[in-house]
């Protein structure tokens, strides 16, 4: 194996072990919606200066790769977009450190219908898959992705609604459901996150972009449906 | 507009290159790229007819200046290497000759140098080959008293003096140092403003940063061309992609 395969290889690596803290952020910050326990918050920010760390230190090596290796074609695409999805997993990190730190303002509980635990788990299973695609080189998987966030989006918007006709009928539950209508932006701006790793893995497969599909004609431009 | 149609070279009946057909536009820098042995500069010494005198060697198919086939027994090789200049790999001024009398060589030759027009034509083909400011004081002397890149662009000039519609560059700067090389680029990027440029390079980044558009030769074979751009981010052909990655063979 070339020396410079090795280097793909380990940053290959070091995103999937930088994704696999991500998830594990993510699954902490379910955890802190369900439980009030402050201790979850003090995980998650010590998780985060992880992902920080992770986030210079493949910065400087995807930089590295490129001034001394000069990559090209499926490599140069794959350091370029390396360096597009570090970012989009560190902002994960932040979103969860958001998330967690709410943990103990939200209770008793204001959403009794599970659909928070459900934009959660969506917005997870949207970052595992397309962290999957990245690592299994799966086009389809990294389509599905960004088919998913429309249903994210429709989540969110349901329960942005429904925090807002709880705070009208019960004043009593603002600060709460305050607290909780950031919490669910934070959900949905990690699953665009996901979407955008997505479309990064199929700049890499497919060497095309796969960012704003309607300035290539395909799909709706903002403010007429999905961006 | 130089073209290359069908283009088979043989040497002792074996052929090197290979039924190809490749275009270099006008005021564009082409680049051909491959491996050692693949047939890039077989394939551009024959855009000039450099092959004409190689015992064994055969050409076959068209190579075409604005469409007119250059292998035709009525086209005169001197003037025919008026207006398709050459440079190699090697910077091959004329040691007996001043820097001034390299650059008009060509002029002289072909009878056309007034002292004046030599005079005239001998700074602008200088100015364009970036090299004027170095040499204007010295024009007297021994071009072996410049560094290889000042040679490599007094050659340039040489060939830009008798105002060619094509340049072709076989690995111009090969033996030169970055900053020399860089002048070079500079220099082709200029050039093409008005004239075109094919030059064939083992240097990836090279072609990827100084020319427009990119062939792709292996083992005498066109495997691929198109803009550089798309040839260095997202070739088509499996082969290019591996060659380009270093992951060929």
């Amino acid at each position: 194996m070339r020396h410079f395969d090795t280097n793909l290889n380990g940053l290959r690596d070091s995103i999937t072990a930088m994704a696999s803290l991500a998830e594990e952020m993510i699954d902490r910050s379910i955890q802190a919606m369900n439980v009030p326990d402050p201790d979850i918050a003090n995980q998650v920010r010590e998780l985060d200066r992880r992902m920080d760390a992770w986030e210079l230190q493949l910065d400087h090596f995807c930089i590295e790769l490129l001034a001394l290796q000069a990559p090209a074609a499926v490599d140069l695409r794959f350091v370029a977009s390396s360096l597009k999805i570090v970012p989009e997993l560190e902002r994960i990190g932040d979103h969860c450190c958001n998330i967690a730190r709410r943990g103990t303002l939200v209770h008793p509980p204001v959403l009794l219908d599970g659909s928070l635990e459900r934009l959660g788990q969506e917005t997870r299973s949207m970052v595992s898959r397309a962290m999957n695609a990245f690592v299994t080189k799966d086009a389809a998987l990294a389509r599905a992705v960004i088919l998913a966030d429309d249903s994210v989006d429709e989540l969110y918007a349901g329960i942005y609604r429904e925090l807002i006709r709880l705070m009208k009928a019960d004043p009593g539950c603002i600060d709460r459901a305050g607290h909780l209508i950031l919490v669910i932006k934070n959900w949905e701006r990690i699953a665009d996150q996901a979407t955008n790793i997505a479309e990064e893995v199929l700049y890499i497969l497919e060497a095309q972009s796969a960012k704003h599909p309607y300035l290539q004609g395909k799909g709706p431009a903002p403010g007429e449906g999905r961006s | 507009m130089l073209a290359c149609k069908n283009v088979t070279i043989e040497f002792n009946k074996t052929a090197v290159i290979k039924n190809v057909s490749l275009e270099f536009p006008v005021k564009r820098v082409t680049a051909i790229i491959g491996p050692s042995g693949c047939g890039k500069s077989t394939l551009l010494r024959a855009c000039n007819r450099m092959h004409f005198l190689t015992p064994g060697a055969k050409v076959t198919g068209a190579v075409t200046l604005n469409g007119k086939d250059i292998y035709h027994k009525d086209v005169d090789a001197v003037l025919l290497r008026r207006r398709i200049g050459m440079v190699f790999q090697k910077a091959n001024p004329f040691p007996t000759l001043s820097i001034f009398d390299n650059v008009v060589a060509g002029l002289r030759l072909s009878g056309l140098g007034s002292k004046a027009r030599l005079q005239e034509a001998a700074e602008r083909a200088l100015g364009d080959a970036a090299l004027w400011d170095e040499v204007k004081d010295r024009l007297q002397q021994s071009p072996m008293t410049l560094s290889g890149g000042q040679q490599q662009r007094l050659c340039i000039a040489r060939a830009l003096a008798v105002d060619p519609e094509v340049l072709l560059m076989d690995e111009p700067c090969s033996a030169l140092d970055p900053i020399a090389t860089a002048k070079i680029e500079e220099l082709m990027f200029r050039l093409r403003e008005r004239l075109s440029v094919v030059i064939v390079t083992h240097n990836m980044q090279q072609a990827a940063r100084a020319s427009d558009r990119t062939a792709f030769l292996w083992m005498g074979e066109l495997i691929e061309e198109g803009d550089t751009e798309t040839i260095f981010t997202a070739p088509t052909k499996p082969m290019t992609e591996d060659y380009l990655t270093g992951r060929f063979g």
